[in-house]
């Protein structure tokens, strides 16, 4: 068996109240190196919680988070921003593109901290989107960009460091069902492609896409054991 | 570097690519980065520009006691130790005949000569003719001069020409005026041939020089000058004695630079039997005054300036503090790719130095300009000290520099997970 990919023991986010607030209460998880994870679940059940914690954006309260093996708990903030710059790759509902930047600045943006020489840099920032379908639109400015194009390159710019996760909250929130559909398909393909995937939603439809599906209420995680149809 | 715990190379921003975000986050609000500059504009240009202003101006002034006061020594009578003169009268004068003669042969001299303001009793007349017996008006200065001493006072003449030793030595009834005087008595420059005459409380001197202006002495005053001996044979001696104002005095004009020297040998060269008896004035010190007008003027000026890049830090710090507020989702897309907090707050520290600089730069310039055409306007030597000027736009990079501190570190402790939750 390979080394999972993200390891939960006991994971647990309490936000300090009053009166405390268990947005998630002590789960195990354990994601594998090619899975396709959907995390259902509804408004407020802790879905964004778990992205947190999983992106390393947010630290827990209790229990230890493993990515690729690695226990975060006894990271510093170095290295947790140096895994989440290399390991992790991020795609927000919202896009988070910076509206003076260029498609390919946006994509380069992501390889701004982490050493790599200018001219990588860039051969890796134009592979990106050349993968996410946008190698002609490199100079765009995301105002000129559709929401489908937009995502593109929010794909692309999580793709780029070669992530072993990626993470997508919300993915398709804010695209037409053409857009979704499309996106949901290079997501597919991604996936495909060996890169391991976590899309938070609480579309039934793009839940349907992924191969196991997590369901979150009130804080607790379960999984469903149906295979998925992808 | 390496990071033992997750073998990982740390997150770095490089120099370079601080200073690209910096660029890019200024360039992509044009307009904002200049208002933003403004403060700093100003600032660095009033520094560069009083400076300069005041280092211009005294250099000018510098110029002018250089040629003027510079060159210029005064001998005053101060009287005779025992005073032998009959009751009534004064003492002969401390010069002797030939004053001008024995200071024309000191070394650096270019022209001397002995004066002294002639004592009238109040009512004293002045007409321009002995018929219309109108008295000018306005206060007017009967002075004797030697031709030497005409000669040192450097007067521009209208019309006519300045005493000759003839006049003087046969005691000729003859006056210079100055313009004003002449227009006061009604008296045209150019009727000169015909001998025009002043007449002073009934005297008439045949007036046959008028002049425009002079260098020393006469210099913003109306005046009559007649012949040393003439004044002698009308009027009297002088009251000797430095404080009553009527005392005989030498005035030298001196080659540049020789003022000190000549200052030192010339009481004991015009009175050797009682060298003590003429009080020498030697020029004052250049250096000194003009360090002085600067002082004064500097100090006001340097204020507004500080002034102005305390606003000008102001705007900055202001300006990033909005733009960290505006782009939170910015810095929790940063964090979120690997930047660490100091990476944030190196960025914004980056972009309000850059801001800093470059309205250091700008107003270094404009300060530099003001100065230059002021001084070509006037006609002046612009004087720009490199000492102050080269280094000026730093001044405006420590602005950004301070400035930008606050809101920077504000914006490496914003949260990530706040951040990209207020989408």
């Amino acid at each position: 068996m390979t080394t999972p990919v993200i390891e939960l023991r006991g994971l647990a986010r309490t936000y300090p109240g009053p009166p405390p607030v268990p947005a998630l209460r002590p789960a195990d998880l354990v994601i594998g190196e090619g899975d396709y994870v959907a995390v259902t679940g509804p408004s407020g059940s802790g879905k964004s919680t778990l992205l947190h914690l999983l992106g390393l954006l947010d630290s827990p309260t209790e229990g230890s988070y493993l990515l690729d093996g690695l226990d975060t708990s006894t990271l510093n903030d170095r290295d947790r921003s140096a895994l989440r710059g290399r390991r992790i790759g991020f795609v927000f509902q919202e896009f988070h593109l910076l509206p003076h930047r260029t498609a390919l600045e946006n994509v380069l943006l992501a390889e701004l901290y982490n050493q790599t020489p200018r001219g990588a840099r860039l051969r890796a920032a134009v592979g990106a989107l050349d993968a996410a379908g946008l190698g002609h639109r490199l100079d765009a400015l995301p105002t000129t960009l559709s929401g489908g194009e937009s995502q593109r390159v929010a794909i692309a710019r999580a793709l780029v460091n070669q992530p072993s996760l990626v993470l997508c909250d919300e993915p398709t929130g804010n695209l037409d069902s053409r857009n979704a559909a499309a996106l949901m398909e290079l997501l597919d393909r991604l996936n495909a492609a060996g890169f391991t995937i976590v899309v938070i939603t609480h579309d039934a439809g793009v839940a349907a896409h992924a191969s196991r599906t997590i369901a979150i209420s009130d804080g607790l995680i379960s999984e469903r054991t149906e295979a998925g149809h992808a | 570097m390496r990071s033992s715990a997750t073998g990982l190379p740390s997150p770095r921003l490089s120099a370079r690519d601080a200073t690209a975000e910096a660029v890019a986050g200024i360039v992509q609000r044009p307009g904002r980065a200049v208002l933003t500059m403004l403060g700093t504009v100003l600032g660095v240009g009033a520094f560069v520009g009083v400076l300069g202003l005041t280092a211009t101006g005294a250099g000018q002034i510098s110029h002018q006691f250089t040629v003027l006061e510079d060159t210029t020594v005064t001998v005053e009578d101060n009287g005779p130790a025992n005073n032998v003169a009959p009751p009534g009268t004064n003492p002969a004068i401390g010069f002797p005949a030939d004053a001008d003669a024995i200071a024309d042969h000191i070394n650096g001299v270019a022209a001397a000569g002995v004066w002294w303001p002639v004592f009238l009793p109040d009512g004293t007349s002045f007409t321009g003719s002995l018929a219309l017996s109108a008295s000018s008006s306005q206060t007017v200065n009967l002075l004797a001069a030697s031709p030497g001493a005409v000669r040192a006072m450097g007067l521009s003449m209208v019309a006519g020409s300045p005493l000759s030793t003839y006049e003087n030595d046969t005691t000729q009834h003859v006056a210079l005026i100055d313009m004003s005087t002449a227009a006061a008595l009604g008296i045209s420059p150019a009727r000169l041939p015909s001998h025009p005459a002043v007449f002073v409380n009934g005297i008439a001197y045949t007036v046959i020089g008028v002049y425009r202006s002079a260098q020393r002495v006469v210099t913003d005053e109306s005046a009559i000058l007649i012949p040393e001996n003439t004044a002698l044979a009308d009027y009297g001696n002088p009251a000797p004695g430095i404080g009553n104002q009527d005392e005989a005095q030498m005035v030298v004009a001196t080659r540049i630079g020789a003022a000190q020297a000549v200052a030192r040998q010339i009481a004991a060269a015009e009175l050797p039997s009682d060298p003590s008896r003429l009080v020498v004035t030697s020029p004052p010190n250049p250096q000194k005054l003009q360090s002085e007008v600067t002082g004064d003027l500097a100090g006001l000026f340097l204020i507004l300036a500080l002034i102005s890049l305390l606003i000008g830090a102001v705007g900055i710090a202001n300006t990033t503090l909005v733009a960290v507020l505006e782009r939170t989702q910015e810095i929790g897309l940063r964090r979120a790719v690997g930047a660490r907090p100091r990476h944030i707050a190196a960025q914004f520290l980056a972009e309000s130095t850059a801001l800093g600089t470059l309205g250091g730069l700008i107003g270094t310039c404009i300060g530099v300009g003001v100065v230059v055409i002021f001084a070509a306007a006037k006609d002046w030597t612009a004087i720009l000290n490199p000492a102050y000027t080269l280094p000026a736009p730093l001044i405006g990079s420590v602005v950004g520099l301070l400035a930008g501190t606050y809101p920077a570190l504000r914006a490496a402790r914003t949260s990530p997970l706040a951040a990209l939750r207020n989408a």
